[in-house]
């Protein structure tokens, strides 16, 4: 790689040169040289960070906060300081916003049901594949962690094909069996139900290899010994993979949630949020509201709430599980 | 190729000394794993085979999977009516920027936070943390109007930006680098090398399996970005593959056959280049994973 070469080079050689002179000029001094030349040095190596993550980070998350409380619209696109403050106006009337409860409530379900089975799944897959799995198993890895590694618009192009009720995978699959398949993307039952899928067939992969990591971790010969007093393959699941592994579910369970509280593209690529906004989630009525109506303000305030759900679901997770393993 | 991969592995023979971990289930648990693998793969195949297939093949009712007729007329038809060597260039000029921009910035607070004793580090890293934990989606509002006031729209600036430096890799580089002894460093010190010097020199060539990985993580979300790209190009000429690729499949213009085929061509031509990669590079992708994962 082109790291270790390249501008380094001339001011390395110059060190290299005046070993002696540095030593020199710190001697005097030599009480807290080290500390404040590593004070100095730290945030020279911080800066450039620093910097971008203020301008581009920090910057827009104050940024919403302030917009969430005014009636920031297209015209403020191009004269943001003319947005007038509201007040608490925007997240009043979030909660009275039938679109938006159902977007909550939506991403809700998409939680509920997405978490579990990507877990499971994913858990199961590493065993199979650690435990079960001898040969090719780098063959089995990549495949089932290439979903994730996919962009999610070739996988909806592929997906809407699957999908499809009159020409689908699925669709004529079940056709050969003598069964109709429902307008899975077009009905406001199976709609959602389908986009869960399709994120636990995408995300799985992750689980799995979280997981995976976690079992290589498990000394053997504690399976070994549990082997040895008979237990089968659910006590040893139950009794020692599980707990032994509960840090790691633990981590899994968390990103796997804030990712699906987050559900944008899915939906976006999939559904547009339809039908009948049966799959519209907080962030795609945000991007909506925000870059479609150019309701910011509002849009910003939905931001906060989305947020602050996320934030405090992440930090009951973290508490309930940490106290289960007590 | 990978079917046929598959549907072998059941009948391979197991190796006697692992026979027992597996308590003699272990054929079944291949099929297991192999209806598994294909279960996961068929979109892929799918995909990949229908990007060669005919119109009469594409809209055949039931499908056929293989190609009766194989064909190049999709990606010949895509090449036609979109400009995906440009997309292409964009994605390949976005990707590779924000990931050198990361590997350098990342690992040099990464050093920072791992090897220097700076009043203030522990603050840093708080915020590394903190930042690690907030949802992208919460600042794009504020961050396309930012860019739009910059006049950074459909500019490669604006795209590159806000994922020059994440806190992801700052934390991966600096599980990474307090691996590092710290004798090697106090010892180049005593010889008189200057931080930049043993960051450059002594650090950066010891932690390249982190660089590596960070390689690997930030170039593919680059490449699979969507929603920034989405929001930050209106020119067609400056659209990412992804959002080309989308704004073809929702086309209304787009004829019913041939479009799908020109769409799974399209599709093949965006993640082709990822698998291949990820298949070479998985062992790192695992190792990130688990290190960024179990601290």
């Amino acid at each position: 790689m082109s790291l270790t070469t390249g501008p380094a080079a001339p001011q390395a050689a110059a060190v290299d040169k005046s070993p002696h002179g540095g030593g020199k000029a710190g001697r005097n001094r030599r009480g807290n040289r080290s500390l404040s030349k590593h004070n100095l040095t730290g945030w020279l190596f911080s800066t450039p960070f620093l910097v971008l993550f203020g301008v581009f980070m920090l910057f827009p998350i104050v940024a919403t906060f302030l917009m969430s409380f005014t009636d920031f619209g297209a015209r403020n696109v191009t004269r943001p300081l003319e947005a007038e403050f509201v007040g608490l106006d925007n997240y009043t009337q979030l909660f009275q916003d039938d679109k938006f409860l159902k977007a909550l409530f939506n991403t809700g379900y998409f939680v509920i049901v997405g978490v579990p089975a990507t877990i499971v799944l994913g858990l199961l897959a590493a065993i199979l594949l650690n435990n079960g799995i001898h040969r090719a198993r780098t063959l089995f890895r990549v495949g089932f962690y290439a979903p994730v590694v996919t962009t999610i618009v070739a996988v909806a192009v592929v997906w809407r094909f699957v999908l499809d009720p009159s020409d689908g995978l699925i669709a004529s699959l079940a056709s050969e069996v003598g069964l109709t398949a429902p307008d899975f993307l077009g009905s406001e039952t199976w709609a959602m139900p389908s986009l869960i899928t399709m994120a636990v067939w995408r995300n799985m992969g992750t689980v799995m290899v979280l997981c995976i990591a976690g079992l290589q971790a498990i000394p053997t010969d504690v399976r070994e010994a549990a082997r040895l007093d008979g237990a089968g393959a659910w006590q040893e699941l139950r009794g020692i993979t599980i707990p032994l592994l509960r840090p790691t579910l633990l981590y899994a369970t968390v990103i796997t949630t804030i990712g699906y509280l987050n559900v944008f593209e899915e939906p976006f690529v999939m559904t547009q949020g339809g039908p009948s906004d049966s799959t519209l989630t907080v962030s795609l009525d945000m991007y909506r509201e925000g870059f479609n109506f150019f309701h910011m303000g509002y849009a910003s305030a939905m931001a906060y709430v989305l947020f602050v759900v996320i934030m405090g679901i992440t930090v009951l997770q973290l508490r309930l599980l940490k106290d289960n393993t007590r | 190729m990978t079917a046929e991969t598959v549907e072998k592995t059941p009948e391979s023979p197991v190796h006697p000394a692992r026979r027992r971990t597996g308590r003699g289930r272990t054929p079944l648990l291949y099929v297991i794993a192999s209806v598994a693998l294909l279960v996961m793969a068929a979109p892929f195949l799918w995909m990949a085979l229908s990007a060669f297939k005919t119109k009469q093949d594409l809209t055949a009712n039931p499908p056929v999977w293989i190609p009766s007729r194989w064909t190049l007329d999709n990606f010949t038809a895509l090449l036609d009516q979109l400009d995906m060597p440009q997309y292409f260039l964009n994605s390949l000029i976005v990707a590779v920027l924000v990931t050198v921009s990361n590997l350098l910035f990342c690992s040099m607070l990464g050093y920072a936070l791992a090897k220097l004793d700076f009043t203030g580090r522990s603050k840093v890293f708080a915020l590394v943390l903190a930042a690690l934990m907030v949802p992208g989606n919460l600042m794009i509002l504020p961050l396309y109007v930012l860019m739009n006031g910059l006049g950074l729209i459909d500019t490669y600036a604006g795209l590159v930006l806000p994922f020059a430096a994440g806190a992801f890799g700052v934390f991966l580089m600096r599980q990474f680098m307090q691996s590092v002894p710290d004798e090697l460093l106090e010892a180049a010190r005593l010889d008189g090398a200057g931080e930049w010097y043993i960051f450059w020199r002594i650090v950066i060539p010891l932690v390249k399996p982190a660089l590596a990985t960070l390689t690997i993580f930030t170039f593919l979300g680059s490449w699979n970005n969507f929603i920034w790209p989405l929001i930050a190009t209106n020119d067609p000429g400056k659209y990412t593959l992804p959002v080309a690729l989308a704004t073809f499949a929702n086309d209304p213009n787009r004829t019913v056959g041939g479009g799908n085929g020109m769409l799974m061509a399209g599709s093949l031509l965006v993640v082709l280049p990822v698998l291949a990669v990820f298949a070479v590079l998985q062992r790192h992708f695992t190792q990130g994973i688990a290190t960024a994962g179990l601290k």
